[in-house]
């Protein structure tokens, strides 16, 4: 699904990945830890294809394609999903609206039909129903006023609606409590399949109580220090990032 | 060829009339290039005018000789000189497109992109001999037609060109005509005055709700519009009508000045709901060519508890010059302005509103979202003016500019004059950029960069876009997102 060769990404001419190798097949959830500063969301940007994070070196192959040569639109067609760790506000635009114009530019970008206003509603209103979210979130503006709860939910409803294949949540848990992170972790859950994969950016072993890792990973300094299974989270939490980086 | 050889009889019937003729011209459906008196004899005999009608031409003509051209507005353009503009010319029946094969492909692109469908797109295009078809089209058969114009018949509305208004009912048209906007208001309505050629007129008699949006009817019309626009429309006692003047699809024009006016009368209980989507040529991303659109609208509020409400969409011209207002003299009378003006590449709008208020517990709500992308100004100027009779009066304002790029600008010119104690006035003014994370964020979810902005930018609009009549409110999302292509990336 996703194969990252020593990769190197910079921001405002600092250098801030220097040299990730991460293989993810289809189905795998893959985790990755660190310490604040250690380059986690941008990876999540530079794998989403965000302007001003500029890759200096390596590759990344996506389903076979050179994913640094795609636009940030098309990786989202073909199924890159970034849940943001800060969602971003769009006055004005409805969230049914803008779920609906984002279904459709990617149903039509795979030569499906775009869904009319009735499929539509019908299509939201059960994914809103499992996530506990009300038909009233869906008229306010994007973001608008949401409580941090609210907007993480969100993000995972559009991901419920978008169906990608490879999910990159960046910080998903920060800023929820727990039964808004139970809510969550439960949506990207009842997404895992054989076919979708994830990779899950998180500063804390809690949130992968909820969503069970394949492998975790850590990062620092911008390179991947140490890789594992869930055991590895678990062992983080005790000793903490500087001991298992030295190690 | 019928028009052409009546025009060769009118323009011989006034060579005789008058000394200066034209008879170097009488193979020529224009008049000769410049203004002066004989020109504007010239257009009233041509509309065959009674002789009041000529006379208010004339004093026009002879007070904007004595005018100097506004230079207060924040938009710069080369002087304009009026002795080289042909205030006269019939309708062309030569070099018109034989078929869309021989339209500007350009054009056309934009004109499947609003989802047009391809008879009207003939007629928007000027197409030989498309327009009766075209009202099928739009109407789905003739009959459909002439079933609205017995609709409106029956009910005692009155619909047609100001200048066949001016034949068949000149009482209502003397009593009215300049009474809200005099000839001597400004240079350019007095030039209008002088030598407006046609316009719409409506009559609503009392107590008559207009049976439909007479923008339903006028969409085709509207392609058929001249250089200097007379509108005038009368709302009598407790009559309602929605009026939308323009269309969504763009219009290329030779003439590159128009200075139209528009004129609403409203008397006990009426409303006028009067939109406008102005998608005139604003020129290449050069600046190169572009439309002069400088427009006088004026709204008299004549009557208790009358109500008129301006919503405009602005998007085309090169520089735009234009303040629909309302005189908000009868008591508890409401005003409403709520306008898009959207900016691109070196386009410029100077353009707000004026609420005059004279009655008792009048009241005016402005909406105003100022839109300005590549080398783009757009200023929002607007004047509220509370009389000293305006006991209990209120105002709201709200200004927002949305600025896309480094390179425009937006600027917020508010008037307020206040001569009563009681009256309330609030001003908010906003002005954002459209960020790269937004971007971003949508781009992340599917959608195209210029898909975002379009998504973005409607948004921002949303208040003034839920204004429009239902039909017209999606073509303009559309046309919001068309104006700003090229101003991303």
């Amino acid at each position: 699904m996703l194969e990252i060769k020593d990769l190197h990404a910079e921001v405002g001419g600092k250098e801030i990945l220097k040299g990730i190798n991460l293989t993810i097949n289809p189905g795998e959830i893959h985790a990755i830890m660190g310490p604040n500063g250690a380059g986690k969301s941008t990876l999540s940007y530079v794998l989403s294809g965000r302007d001003g994070y500029e890759v200096t070196g390596g590759s990344v192959t996506y389903k076979g394609q050179d994913l640094l040569d795609m636009d940030p639109d098309e990786r989202a067609c073909s199924g890159i999903f970034l849940a943001f760790q800060y969602p971003v506000e769009i006055p004005g635009v409805a969230s049914a609206t803008f779920l609906k114009t984002a279904l459709n530019a990617q149903r039509k970008f795979r030569g499906e039909e775009e869904l009319d206003a009735m499929e539509f509603l019908k299509l939201v209103r059960e994914k809103s129903k499992e996530l506990d979210i009300k038909d009233d979130m869906l008229k306010r503006a994007v973001n608008v006023g949401f409580s941090g709860g609210e907007k993480k939910r969100n993000e995972v409803l559009q991901m419920s609606l978008l169906e990608p294949d490879l999910m990159l949540l960046d910080e998903t848990d920060s800023g929820l409590d727990i039964d808004a992170l139970k809510v969550a972790a439960d949506g990207v859950n009842r997404l895992r399949s054989p076919e979708r994969s994830a990779l899950v950016i998180t500063h804390y072993q809690r949130l992968l109580d909820y969503i069970v890792p394949d492998f975790v990973h850590v990062l620092a300094d911008g390179k991947i220090v140490k890789s594992g299974d869930k055991s590895l989270a678990l062992e983080l939490e005790e000793k903490g990032y500087t001991d298992i980086s030295a190690a | 060829m019928a028009v052409s050889q009546e025009t060769i009889e009118q323009v011989n019937s006034v060579s005789e009339k008058y000394k200066y003729g034209f008879v170097s011209d009488i193979e020529s459906e224009t008049a000769p290039i410049g203004l002066s008196e004989d020109i504007v004899r010239f257009i009233s005999a041509k509309k065959e005018e009674p002789e009041w009608l000529l006379e208010w031409r004339l004093k026009a003509y002879r007070y904007w000789l004595t005018m100097e051209e506004p230079d207060w507005a924040k938009v710069n353009y080369p002087k304009i000189d009026y002795q080289d503009i042909y205030y006269y010319s019939a309708p062309k029946v030569k070099d018109k497109p034989k078929s869309l094969d021989e339209v500007d492909p350009e054009l056309l692109e934009v004109y499947s992109k609003l989802g047009i469908p391809l008879k009207e797109q003939e007629v928007l295009a000027g197409v030989e001999g498309a327009a009766n078809v075209a009202v099928d089209a739009v109407f789905d058969s003739v009959s459909v037609a002439t079933t609205f114009r017995e609709r409106l018949e029956k009910e005692g509305v009155i619909f047609c060109p100001i200048s066949e208004a001016v034949q068949t009912h000149p009482e209502l048209v003397q009593k009215y005509l300049g009474s809200v906007v005099p000839y001597t208001d400004n240079f350019f309505g007095a030039l209008n005055s002088a030598v407006f050629t046609d316009g719409s007129f409506v009559y609503i008699p009392k107590g008559v709700r207009c049976p439909m949006e007479l923008s339903t009817y006028f969409r085709i019309n509207a392609a058929q519009t001249g250089q200097f626009e007379r509108t005038l429309i009368i709302a009598d006692d407790e009559s309602y009508v929605s009026y939308l003047e323009g269309c969504t699809a763009p219009m290329r024009d030779e003439n590159q000045l128009h200075a139209a006016v528009v004129e609403l009368v409203v008397l006990d209980n009426a409303e006028i709901k009067y939109s406008t989507v102005q998608n005139w040529y604003p020129g290449d991303e050069n600046g190169v060519g572009g439309i002069y659109n400088f427009v006088t609208k004026r709204a008299a509020c004549r009557g208790v508890n009358s109500k008129v409400s301006w919503t405009q969409v602005e998007t085309g011209s090169a520089v735009t010059w234009k303040y629909p207002s309302c005189i908000l003299q009868g008591d508890n009378s409401v005003g409403e302005f709520y306008s898009i003006a959207i900016t691109n590449n070196l386009q410029q709008a100077d353009t707000g509103t004026k609420m005059i208020h004279l009655g008792k517990n009048t009241s005016s709500t402005i909406i105003s979202k100022g839109i300005s992308a590549g080398k783009a100004q757009s200023t929002y100027r607007g004047l509220v003016r509370m009389g000293r009779k305006a006991d209990g009066a209120r105002n709201h304002t709200v200004c927002d500019s949305l600025l896309i790029g480094d390179k425009c600008g937006a600027h917020t010119v508010p008037y307020i004059e206040n001569q009563n104690r009681s009256a309330k006035i609030e001003h908010e003014a906003t002005t954002s950029k459209v960020s790269e994370e937004q971007l971003f964020y949508c781009q992340q979810r599917g959608l195209s960069e210029e898909e975002s902005m379009a998504l973005i930018v409607n948004g921002f609009c949303k208040e003034v876009l839920q204004k429009l009549p239902m039909e017209f409110a999606v073509e303009a999302q559309k046309l919001v997102g068309i104006s700003l292509e090229g101003s991303v990336g």
